[in-house]
């Protein structure tokens, strides 16, 4: 909390260590009319939108699936949990072997004949689309999001969806009024915690964004460490951005968890 | 895992902890009544390939770590290496490497953010699990802000303190930043862990004429142990892949496993490699060591979903 204050204080070019004791807002008009600043923000909204609603999708089916299966239940379960720990600095160089032109699935795609050179390849990593960054969230995150699923499902679904299929539910019929109920609560509060981290991490577009645009928060590194110093209360200013649109998706979170308990009572 | 889960489930609908939740009664879902047997065996065979299909792209990425790790040279097109070597293996257990003094930094300040997080966390999450209090709800809402708010926005804002105090380019600085991200997660899961505790035992034990010190040591601390075990796994876990606060605190003189790493990913993919193999072993080591508690105990993992 503290270091947010102070961030603000700085993003108003107020720093007494340099000599600066005054008060303005330059930093915030010279990023606003910044044609970089506003493709930064528009890159890390897409990154984070994109990669929480995959994220979601394919934890509810994956934890379903999990959840539904009985043989090998154990094993399937700790390879589920295996990532849970890998730091996403890890994943980043992971999908960098991967998914780069020269990495291994363009090497197989150029054994079963469909490529003809490294180039042919479509670009993944350091890429416009930003598909290096959004899978490694994804691989992650899907995770993170199924693992909270699978304790609220296990935590008695079970009861209800056998109740709803003698009384002659189908299985959408099931899903959509049995599971995805319950299961809803674990969905709107991890997928804020991934939403925000996708919107303000640092170490994996720095790895796997190209120069230009990139992602808000490797612009305001870049100024942060800067050698004219007065990109520093850029720096503060667009972490100030950062932190306000994270703000509001807690915001939203609290707003949305309230909603989703009063329905429910 | 799967019988673990239906008991524990179903001691915590009993003790009416998930409110609107029925008995868990799971047991005889195991074997679902179907009548007729064809589609049945069909979805099965379907439902494997999706679970094989699902593992095999989880565990995909891995790959090609492990390839870079143990290869002299892996060009294009190859798609297993050419040539296998120790080499990146020898380079980064030598002292040139730097990963030696890496690994002890790693080590010292993510063991020391456990054990500061999981001492206040004790405190704090019994105090938001146990009492209601008036503003609870700001109390948590605070509790989750650092959780959110990147990492970077309050880092490059607290660095010009950390200056001041003479904290910049130190351990202790490091450890004190990376403390911001892991109370809060701490607080939430002992807090979820004190909402199903029941002080009755101790003031039971302090009938019995134990000591504060006592009651905590042979009431309170076992009660809470899996859960503390899980919350300090947690604060171990987000100091030992933190980058970026390290790097802006610690200003590139305090060098942890990251620091290094990021380095060698633009010089030496094979080194890369096998450093970030390197890197994820203590975090599995501890992932396997307390899955028995991430898995049995479902408010550590539930607390997230319920914060």
């Amino acid at each position: 909390m503290g270091g947010l204050v102070l961030g603000f204080l700085q993003s108003l070019d107020y720093m007494p260590l340099i000599g600066k004791n005054d008060f303005s807002l330059d930093a915030y008009v010279a990023i606003f009319n910044d044609r970089v600043f506003w493709a930064s923000l528009w890159l890390s909204l897409r990154i984070a939108f994109i990669s929480t609603a995959i994220s979601i999708v394919l934890a509810v089916g994956t934890a379903l699936l999990i959840y539904h299966t009985e043989r090998g239940r154990r094993v399937t379960t700790f390879i589920y949990q295996f990532n849970l720990p890998i730091p996403h600095i890890v994943g980043a160089v992971a999908m960098l072997f991967l998914l780069a032109q020269g990495g291994l699935l363009s090497r197989i795609a150029f054994a079963l004949g469909l490529t003809d050179s490294p180039g042919d390849f479509p670009a993944m990593t350091n890429d416009r689309g930003a598909v290096g960054i959004i899978a490694e969230y994804v691989w992650k995150e899907t995770i993170f999001i199924g693992v909270v699923v699978l304790a609220a499902l296990a935590r008695g679904v079970g009861d209800y969806e056998d109740l709803a299929r003698t009384l002659g539910a189908g299985r959408w019929k099931r899903f959509w009024h049995v599971i995805l109920p319950l299961i809803t609560p674990a969905i709107v509060s991890t997928s804020v915690i991934v939403f925000a981290f996708g919107f303000g991490a640092f170490e994996v577009p720095f790895l796997l964004g190209q120069p230009f645009p990139s992602a808000l928060p490797v612009l305001a590194y870049n100024a942060f460490t800067d050698v004219d110093l007065n990109a520093r209360s850029q720096a503060m200013a667009i972490s100030m951005v950062i932190a306000v649109i994270t703000a509001v998706a807690v915001l939203a979170y609290t707003w949305l968890s309230r909603r989703y308990v009063r329905s429910e009572s | 895992m799967s019988d673990e889960q239906n008991v524990t489930g179903g001691q915590r609908n009993i003790t009416g902890e998930t409110g609107v939740m029925p008995p868990d009664t799971r047991l005889d879902v195991e074997d679902p009544p179907e009548a007729i047997p064809g589609p049945k065996a069909k979805r099965h065979i379907g439902r494997y390939v999706l679970v094989v299909l699902m593992c095999f792209l989880l565990l995909l990425p891995f790959v090609p770590l492990i390839f870079w790790s143990i290869s002299h040279r892996w060009f294009f097109p190859t798609i297993i290496p050419d040539e296998l070597s120790d080499r990146a293996w020898s380079y980064i257990l030598s002292d040139r490497s730097g990963v030696v003094e890496g690994l002890l930094n790693s080590l010292v300040i993510a063991i020391l953010v456990a054990v500061l997080a999981a001492a206040i966390g004790l405190s704090g999450g019994r105090a938001l699990g146990l009492y209601r209090f008036r503003g609870k709800r700001i109390v948590e809402l605070v509790l989750l802000a650092p959780v959110i708010v990147p990492a970077i926005a309050v880092s490059m804002g607290i660095q010009v303190m950390f200056i001041r105090y003479g904290l910049a380019d130190t351990i202790p600085g490091v450890v004190l930043v990376h403390l911001i991200p892991t109370i809060p997660y701490v607080v939430l899961v002992l807090g979820a862990v004190f909402a199903n505790y029941d002080t009755s035992y101790e003031e039971q034990a302090r009938v019995l004429g134990a000591n504060p010190l006592r009651v905590f040591l042979h009431v309170t601390f076992p009660a809470v142990l899996p859960g503390l075990i899980v919350a300090a796994f947690f604060a171990f876990l987000i100091s030992w892949s933190e980058y970026i606060m390290t790097l802006l605190i610690g200003g590139g003189i305090v060098v942890t496993l990251p620091l290094l790493l990021f380095d060698f990913v633009g010089s030496d993919p094979s080194v890369a490699a096998a450093l970030s193999l390197f890197f994820i072993a203590p975090a599995i080591v501890l992932m396997v060591l307390t899955s028995r508690y991430l898995s049995g105990d479902q408010s550590a993992v539930g607390g997230i979903g319920r914060a």
